[in-house]
């Protein structure tokens, strides 16, 4: 009873859903987004009911009529969003609605002893105790993991796009459990977006196209060019679009920034047409240095000048009215606003310039967005369709759109590909090029290496808060970036 | 987790992967997934969206018919001559009852979009009428200042003193990051207990007739109060759906710290929504005082949570963002209608306030528009 096999065949989203999965492998289910790879999951997971085929488990027929069927037949998810409490413990997050209890009261001493096991286990440095909204947003990815691993019985793991919240060590951590995990004789599935991942921790994979299994086999016996060939179904020129030049004009520069005990000592100029990439750890203050040079935050020390004029700091607006703009890390939480349209997404921050009296002057509104819609190739039925209803890649359009229609000169960007697919990455990596072309600056915080490296002129390596490295890209290697960071 | 729980997860799972069919990349290699569109979820259905969009008129129109049957059954049995809910002059007067709250109701819009609540709106008008009674009656010894002054003073009180109290939550609101609910929650008992301390707890009557008139009089046989109304609606509808200042409050509401990095000073625009609450309970506050024809310390007691209902009715979400002026009319409309329905019928106010209680709550579960702004 060695072999875990799935066969699906059912209608639109989902043609001929093939997997195979072994005991101690790690399957890497590739696909862009709307391939039907969530679909496949949602069934194995007994989220949806397929209209044809058949699932086997250790050469049993197997059907689930919902969730807790499937995690009682072993297979268990790690989500993708976080689901935490985050007024509880990590101990009580793990074992939320399964809480060991004495005399019906719960046990919080065996609560945090089990927790505490199961964390050691996985090498998790976390404790038990430490209430969830006191940790990073990796920490509560890895909290999410213990969770999915707590259901003693789970033969069958699904980590859906686990990393795209993580920087590049707790990844490895993360990869480490997996591997541990599979060698345990667990048979885990794993989805990411980020092709290097697959060749780090995967041994087979299947790429799944339109609903249908158009490859799979060893990852060994594949190139990372034939993987993506296989996904997006042609040739795969390069990943990255890289066509602009650095000029000297200096656009922003930035001196001797500080906020304890985030980061300090901060400085770098940004100039016309070049691509900065800022890497480094989850922790080491990029986040925080982008939002204080746009203004969310207030610097204790430092000066920031766009094009010589000196900023006031601390406001938002400021820094728009001078030419910044800015897409955020994360864009449910600071990005969009879900519960208003795509248009009125794309028009916030231009609004200011086309009124009159305060009045919206919706021809010229109407006008922009249908710029923006067509600049970034948005896909959505009409303007007026919430912008929650897009896909992930859609969504970051969006917020690249409401940036792009302030004319901006220096673009800030944080994580812009994160959760998108590869197709939508490549768009965004030919808007950052084009942008840079055009005579704009742009500077990227990224925990992806490759695409530092792919897309930087010149890439800054920041350790806890402090500027570690500067590497130009002839001098930028993956390890010369992870030596600096670390 | 549980399983009801995960359940919900799949099923959005399976909403997000419906909709990327539908909106499939732009890669040469990916266009095949377009000629297999899949219809995204119930939401685009024609009927759903008509109803999500007019079903608070029906609504309305539902409850307009359920008060007349019962009216015209009445009739028929021969207890009652005529229909007396059907009659224009009833109409008039259910707008004439309404126009309080619904002063109110259209400040509390703005707020709860804003993604906030103002719990205050009573105590405010009962402080700004007794302010503006102060500076309109005849009685001279009630306050220090009391004595009758031109018109102007005390609706310039009253609106001011509005104002400052709304401008004060609006200020811890958005600088001391409190609750909004915790900060107006004071508001409700500091204003209320300035209206007592104002007369050491005396109401104010012998109101001058000018002041009267915003309560009693009438233009073109509408009364003035509905006038009032009228016009604040037609305003404050501009205000929101046509100025930038209105889409700035649906931002802020809807996602504070993207308004944020759209550039918006999020702070200015909570301390205007609630400045504006506060200038509009001032506005109900001179209506009610010269309805009534005296300041009350205890006037306007518990209107804030019609106003609240009125906003929640008309399809306001208190988590923020999302809401409409149109709504919240119909909202106040509907509470309207109830009431005076259910007084011609004879219906004991303790059964009304039963009623009220069951239809607010009613009103938000089947609310269609309610699902998707909250998924």
């Amino acid at each position: 009873m060695r072999t875990i096999k799935k066969h699906f065949s059912g209608v639109d989203a989902l043609v001929d859903g093939n997997l195979e999965l072994e005991r101690g492998d790690i399957h890497a289910l590739c696909g862009g987004n709307g391939a039907g790879k969530s679909t496949l999951l949602s069934i194995l997971m007994g989220f949806l009911q397929p209209e044809g085929g058949e699932i086997f488990i250790n050469g049993k027929p197997a059907r689930f009529a919902n969730a807790k069927e499937a995690l009682n037949a072993g297979v268990a998810i790690v989500q993708q969003e976080l689901s935490a409490v985050p007024h509880l413990t990590v101990a009580e997050n793990i074992y939320l609605g399964a809480e060991p209890s004495r005399y019906g009261l719960v046990d919080f001493r065996l609560l945090n002893e089990q927790a505490g096991k199961l964390l050691k286990s996985l090498g998790f440095d976390l404790a038990p105790t430490a209430r969830m909204d006191t940790l990073s947003i990796a920490s509560q990815q890895l909290v999410e993991v213990a969770k999915a691993l707590s259901h003693r019985n789970a033969d069958i793991l699904v980590f859906d796009e686990p990393t795209s919240a993580l920087g590049e060590e707790d990844s490895d951590r993360l990869f480490k459990a997996m591997r541990d995990l599979a060698s345990a004789g667990k048979g885990i599935i794993f989805v990411t977006h980020r092709i290097a991942e697959i060749f780090t921790v995967a041994n087979t994979y299947t790429v799944i196209k339109d609903g249908a299994r158009v490859k799979s086999g060893r990852v060994s016996d594949i190139t990372r060019e034939q993987l993506i060939e296989a996904m997006i179904g042609g040739n795969a020129e390069s990943e990255f679009v890289k066509a602009n030049e650095p000029g000297d004009a200096a656009l922003l520069d930035v001196r001797h920034l500080a906020r304890p005990p985030y980061f300090a000592d901060i400085s770098f100029t940004l100039h016309e047409g070049e691509v900065l990439g800022i890497y480094g750890l989850v922790g080491s203050g990029r986040t925080e240095v982008l939002d204080a040079i746009y203004g969310l935050r207030r610097n204790q020390a430092g000066t920031i000048s766009m094009r010589g004029k000196r900023l006031k700091g601390g406001s938002t607006t400021e820094a728009l009215a001078t030419g910044m703009a800015y897409v955020p890390e994360d864009r449910k939480l600071s990005g969009l606003v879900a519960s208003a349209s795509v248009g009125d997404n794309l028009s916030l921050s231009v609004l200011r310039r086309i009124q009159k009296f305060g009045f919206i002057r919706f021809a010229k509104e109407k006008q922009r967005i249908a710029k923006a819609i067509g600049m970034m190739q948005i896909k959505t039925p009409t303007p007026k369709n919430l912008v929650q209803n897009l896909s992930g890649g859609n969504q970051q359009k969006v917020v690249l759109g409401r940036c792009i229609l302030t004319e901006p000169k220096v673009l800030l960007l944080d994580e812009p590909t994160r959760g998108v697919d590869v197709g939508t990455k490549k768009e965004i990596y030919r808007f950052i090029s084009d942008f840079a072309r055009a005579g704009g600056a742009v500077a990227m915080v990224s925990s992806e290496l490759e695409e530092i490296l792919g897309v930087s002129d010149r890439i800054l390596v920041l350790r806890k808060g402090r500027i570690a490295s500067v590497l130009s890209r002839n001098e930028a290697t993956p390890k010369k970036l992870m030596m600096a960071a670390v | 987790m549980t399983p009801d729980h995960e359940l919900a997860k799949g099923r959005q799972h399976e909403q997000g992967e419906g909709h990327e069919e539908h909106a499939p990349l732009t890669m040469e290699g990916e266009q095949a997934a377009n000629s297999r569109p899949r219809v995204p979820a119930t939401r685009s259905l024609p009927a759903l969206m008509f109803l999500r969009n007019y079903g608070i008129v029906f609504a309305f129109i539902l409850v307009c018919l359920l008060v007349s049957l019962l009216c015209q059954y009445r009739v028929m049995k021969g207890e009652w001559a005529e229909n007396a809910f059907l009659t224009p002059d009833n109409f008039l007067l259910i707008l004439y009852q309404i126009s309080i709250n619904g002063i109110l109701a259209i400040g509390m819009t703005f707020v709860v979009i804003s993604g906030g609540i103002d719990l205050s709106v009573g105590s405010v008008l009962a402080f700004a009428g007794m302010l503006a009674a102060s500076f309109a009656t005849s009685l001279t010894t009630v306050t220090p200042w009391s004595g009758t002054y031109g018109l102007a003073v005390p609706i310039l009180a009253a609106l001011l003193g509005g104002v400052a109290c709304g401008a004060l939550n609006g200020w811890i609101v958005s600088r001391f990051r409190i609750q909004p609910f915790i900060a107006t929650l004071g508001m409700l008992l500091v204003a209320r207990g300035g209206t007592m301390a104002l007369t050491g707890g005396n109401p104010i009557s012998s109101l001058s007739p000018r002041l009267r008139w915003f309560g009693t009089g009438k233009l073109a046989s509408i009364p003035i109060p509905i006038v009032v109304f009228a016009v604040v609606f037609a305003i404050a509808w501009v205000v929101l759906n046509r100025t930038v200042f209105g889409r700035y409050v649906y931002a802020v509401g809807g996602n504070e710290r993207s308004a944020r990095t759209s550039g918006i000073r999020t702070n200015q625009i909570k301390i205007w929504v609630y400045a504006m609450s506060g200038f509009l309970a001032g506005m109900a506050g001179i209506v009610l005082t010269a309805k009534t024809g005296s300041g009350q310390t205890n006037a306007g007691s518990s209107y804030e949570l019609d106003a609240i209902a009125a906003a929640v009715i008309g399809g306001a979400s208190l988590s923020g963002g999302v809401g409409k002026l149109s709504g919240t009319l119909f909202g106040a409309l509907i509470m309207g209608v109830m009431n005076n329905g259910l007084d011609i019928l004879g219906v004991e106010s303790y059964y009304q306030l039963i009623i009220k209680g069951a239809l607010i709550v009613t009103a938000v579960v089947i609310d269609p528009s309610r699902k998707s702004a909250d998924s």
